[in-house]
C-alpha cells in the first residue's frame, strides 16, 4: 500500500448500488478483464472505455450498496482503479474492495470538493484527502490496524496464504 | 442474563458475537475474531475456489457447516453459468463437502437454510448473498461475505467483524387484514431508509414481532439488508424453538437481550392503521401507501411472485387464495417461482400450481427468477413490473429504464388480475 496515492478523479453520485455498477446480467462472468468491460455500465457509462490504471472514484453516500457480488470491486481491480472513496459505503462492498488490496476510504464530505477530472492526493497515514486543483480537503479517520495490515499485505489472499504457511512451520511441506 | 463489568448490559447480537469469538463481553466498535457456526455459498462461492487454493489451502475447516445452494440459474440457463455450477461440484468433490443442494432438490440459498434448519439460535453464519441477513430471524447473526472472504472462511473458519451498534425497532399494533409482513417491512424501510443501518445491527422487538410466524419473521429480517444492517435478528421463542425442533442440524445457544443493553437508538411503530404499503422506483425506501398508488392507475406488463422475501407456502397460498377464480389481465405476464423445491412440491400437492396456471400465470421451478435480471423475466425498457422481492434500482430486473414497485404477496395477485397496481383488500 503506498502512502500517497494520487489519481485522476471520476465524480459518482449518491445510492450507486452494484446492480449500477456490474449488472445482474454479467453475474456469470469470473474473467476480470472480461468484467471490466462492463463496469459501472449503468452509473457512468463512459468509465470502462475512458478510465486508466490509477484513477480514482469519488463517490457519495452509500456506494455500493444492494448485493454482495464481488464482480463490482474486481472490475475495478482490473481497470486499475487506484482507489474508491465515498461520503459513506455499503458494508459488503467495503469489506470486498479491501480484501481484494484495493484502498477504500470513507471521507464524510468528500464528494462535494470534487468534480471529475480532478486530481486527488490522499494521505493514508495522515488521513487527509486534498483536491490538488483547489486545494479544498477533508480529513478522514485512518484505517484500523487490521485493515491497514489487510492492504499492507494486499489483500486478504495473501494476508491468509502468509497465516496458513507460517501455521504449516519451517517444516511444513506445503 | 449474563453479568456485565459494563454497567451495561448486552443487545442479542453482542451476546452472539461474545461467544463467536470466546470473549466475555464485546463493545460497539471493536473489531472481533469470530468463529463460524455454518458458511453458505451460492453461485458466487464459484469465485471462492480460486482464491482458496491461492491460499494455498488444502482442506475446509468443516465439511459439516458448509453448505452449498445453487439458485441464480437454476438449472443453468446459460453456459456461464453452467460453468459456475461445474466448479462448485468439482470443488465441494475434491474437498469433500456432502451438502450440496443440486438441481432437483435446489431452492434459493437462504430457504434452504431455513427450511433445513442449518442455522439456530446463536449461530454466527456468513454466506455469499446479501440477504443471508435473512437467516437472524433464528436469533442469529447472519451476514453476506463476499467469496474471497469465503475463501478465509472455508480456509480457516473465522472472520474479522467490527461489533455494530445496535438499532432497536420495536413494533406494536395489530396488522389489519391484507397487510403483511412485507408491508410492515416496507413501512420499517420508508422510516429507517436504506442507508440508516449502515454497519449497524437490527434488533426487532415487540407484540407484533413476537405474534409472527417465522416465514413472516424471515421477511422481515430479509429486508434488513435493506436498511444497510449488518443483521436483523429476533430473538428465540417458542415460535423460533417449535419451527426447529424437528430439524435443527446443531445444537442451538439460545440468547437473548439485557434489559438494561445499550442502544444507538431505538424506533417504536404501530400498525394498527397501517394500509399495504409500496415501494416505488428506484429505491426499497420510496415508501407510500398502496392505496394512494393504486389511485395513480399505474398500469403494469409483467408481475412477479417469488424471491427469498416473499416465495414460502404461506406466501403462495395467500396469492393462490386470491388467484382462485380469477384470470390475469390481458397484456400482463405473471411469474410465480417458489422458494425451494420442496415448497413446489407442497404446491403441486395443493393444487396451487393449477390455480396459478389456469388463471395464466407462468409457474417455474424453484430459483431466484426475475429478481435480479439475469435469468429469466427481464425487462425490456420503460417496462413496469409489480414484485413481491427486495429491490428496484435501476437496472435491477433488466432494462435501467424499468420501474420496479415492491409489495407483498396478496398485492401482486391483485395487481396481476388488475393489470395496474391494486389494493389487495378490494379482493379479499
Amino acid at each position: 500500500m503506498q502512502e500517497l496515492i494520487e489519481g485522476r478523479v471520476w465524480a459518482l453520485g449518491r445510492d450507486v448500488d452494484t446492480d449500477q455498477i456490474i449488472s445482474g446480467k454479467y453475474l456469470t462472468i469470473i474473467d476480470p478483464n472480461e468484467l471490466k468491460k462492463h463496469v459501472l455500465e449503468i452509473a457512468l457509462p463512459e468509465f470502462a472505455t475512458r478510465a486508466r490504471p490509477g484513477d480514482i472514484l469519488v463517490a457519495g453516500e452509500n456506494f455500493g450498496s444492494g448485493s454482495s457480488r464481488e464482480h463490482a470491486p474486481q472490475a475495478m481491480r482490473a481497470i486499475g482503479v487506484g482507489a474508491v472513496v465515498a461520503d459513506s459505503f455499503a458494508r459488503i462492498f467495503y469489506r470486498n474492495a479491501i480484501n481484494l488490496g484495493i484502498p477504500t476510504i470513507e471521507a464524510r464530505g468528500v464528494r462535494a470538493i470534487f468534480e471529475t477530472g480532478d486530481v486527488a492526493r490522499i494521505e493514508m497515514r495522515a488521513g487527509r484527502i486534498a483536491n490538488a486543483r483547489t486545494g479544498a480537503s477533508v480529513p478522514f479517520p485512518p484505517l484500523p490496524h487490521h485493515l491497514l495490515e489487510l492492504l499492507e499485505a494486499g489483500g486478504l489472499v495473501e494476508k491468509v496464504r502468509r497465516e496458513l504457511a507460517a501455521r504449516a512451520g519451517p517444516r511444513g511441506s506445503s | 442474563m449474563t453479568p456485565s463489568t459494563r454497567g451495561h448490559g448486552a443487545t442479542l447480537v453482542e451476546k452472539v458475537l461474545a461467544r463467536a469469538s470466546g470473549q466475555e463481553t464485546v463493545t460497539p466498535g471493536e473489531i472481533v475474531e469470530g468463529s463460524v457456526d455454518l458458511a453458505m455459498m451460492h453461485e458466487q462461492g464459484a469465485q471462492t475456489v480460486g482464491p482458496f487454493h491461492e491460499m494455498g489451502a488444502t482442506s475446509v475447516w468443516d465439511p459439516e457447516r458448509v453448505v452449498i445452494a445453487i439458485d441464480h440459474w437454476v438449472p443453468a440457463s446459460t453456459e456461464g453459468a453452467a460453468v459456475l455450477h461445474r466448479i462448485l461440484r468439482k470443488f465441494a468433490a475434491e474437498t469433500g463437502l456432502p451438502h450440496f443442494y443440486d438441481v432437483g432438490r435446489h431452492g434459493i440459498c437462504h430457504q434452504i437454510l431455513a427450511e433445513n434448519g442449518w442455522v439456530v439460535p446463536g449461530d454466527l453464519a456468513v454466506g455469499t448473498d446479501s440477504h443471508t441477513n435473512m437467516l437472524g430471524a433464528m436469533g442469529a447473526v447472519a451476514t453476506g461475505i463476499g467469496p474471497t472472504e469465503m475463501a478465509a472462511v472455508l480456509a480457516l473458519g473465522r472472520l474479522w467483524l467490527k461489533v455494530p451498534e445496535t438499532v432497536r425497532i420495536r413494533v406494536d399494533g395489530r396488522l389489519g387484514p391484507g397487510v403483511t409482513a412485507k408491508d410492515l417491512v416496507l413501512r420499517i424501510l420508508g422510516e429507517v431508509r436504506t442507508t440508516g443501518a449502515a454497519y449497524r445491527a437490527v434488533e426487532y422487538s415487540g407484540a407484533t414481532i413476537e405474534r409472527l410466524s417465522m416465514p413472516e419473521r424471515f421477511t422481515i429480517c430479509n429486508m434488513t439488508t435493506e436498511m444497510g444492517a449488518k443483521t436483523g435478528v429476533v430473538a428465540p421463542d417458542q415460535t423460533t424453538f417449535d419451527y426447529l425442533a424437528p430439524i435443527a442440524k446443531h445444537a442451538m445457544h439460545p440468547m437473548y437481550p439485557d434489559g438494561d443493553a445499550r442502544y444507538e437508538r431505538t424506533i417504536d411503530i404501530r400498525v394498527d392503521e397501517m394500509p399495504p404499503m409500496v415501494a416505488c422506483p428506484y429505491s426499497p425506501d420510496n415508501v407510500r401507501p398502496l392505496p394512494d398508488v393504486a389511485r395513480e392507475h399505474v398500469k403494469v406488463d409483467q408481475v412477479f411472485l417469488g424471491s427469498c422475501t416473499n416465495a414460502r407456502i404461506e406466501d403462495l397460498r395467500e396469492g393462490a387464495a386470491l388467484m382462485k377464480g380469477q384470470k390475469v389481465a390481458k397484456g400482463v405476464r405473471f411469474i410465480v417461482s417458489p422458494a425451494s423445491t420442496r415448497i413446489y412440491e407442497q404446491c403441486l400437492r395443493e393444487g396451487i400450481i393449477e390455480t396459478f396456471t389456469e388463471a395464466g400465470a407462468v409457474f417455474t421451478s424453484s430459483s431466484c427468477s426475475a429478481c435480479f435480471g439475469g435469468n429469466m423475466g427481464i425487462l425490456a425498457p420503460d417496462e413496469v413490473c409489480a414484485s413481491s422481492s427486495n429491490r428496484n434500482f435501476p437496472g435491477r430486473m433488466g432494462a435501467k429504464e424499468a420501474r420496479i414497485y415492491l409489495m407483498s404477496p396478496a398485492a401482486v395477485v391483485a395487481t396481476a388480475i388488475r393489470g395496474e397496481i391494486a389494493d389487495p383488500r378490494e379482493y379479499m
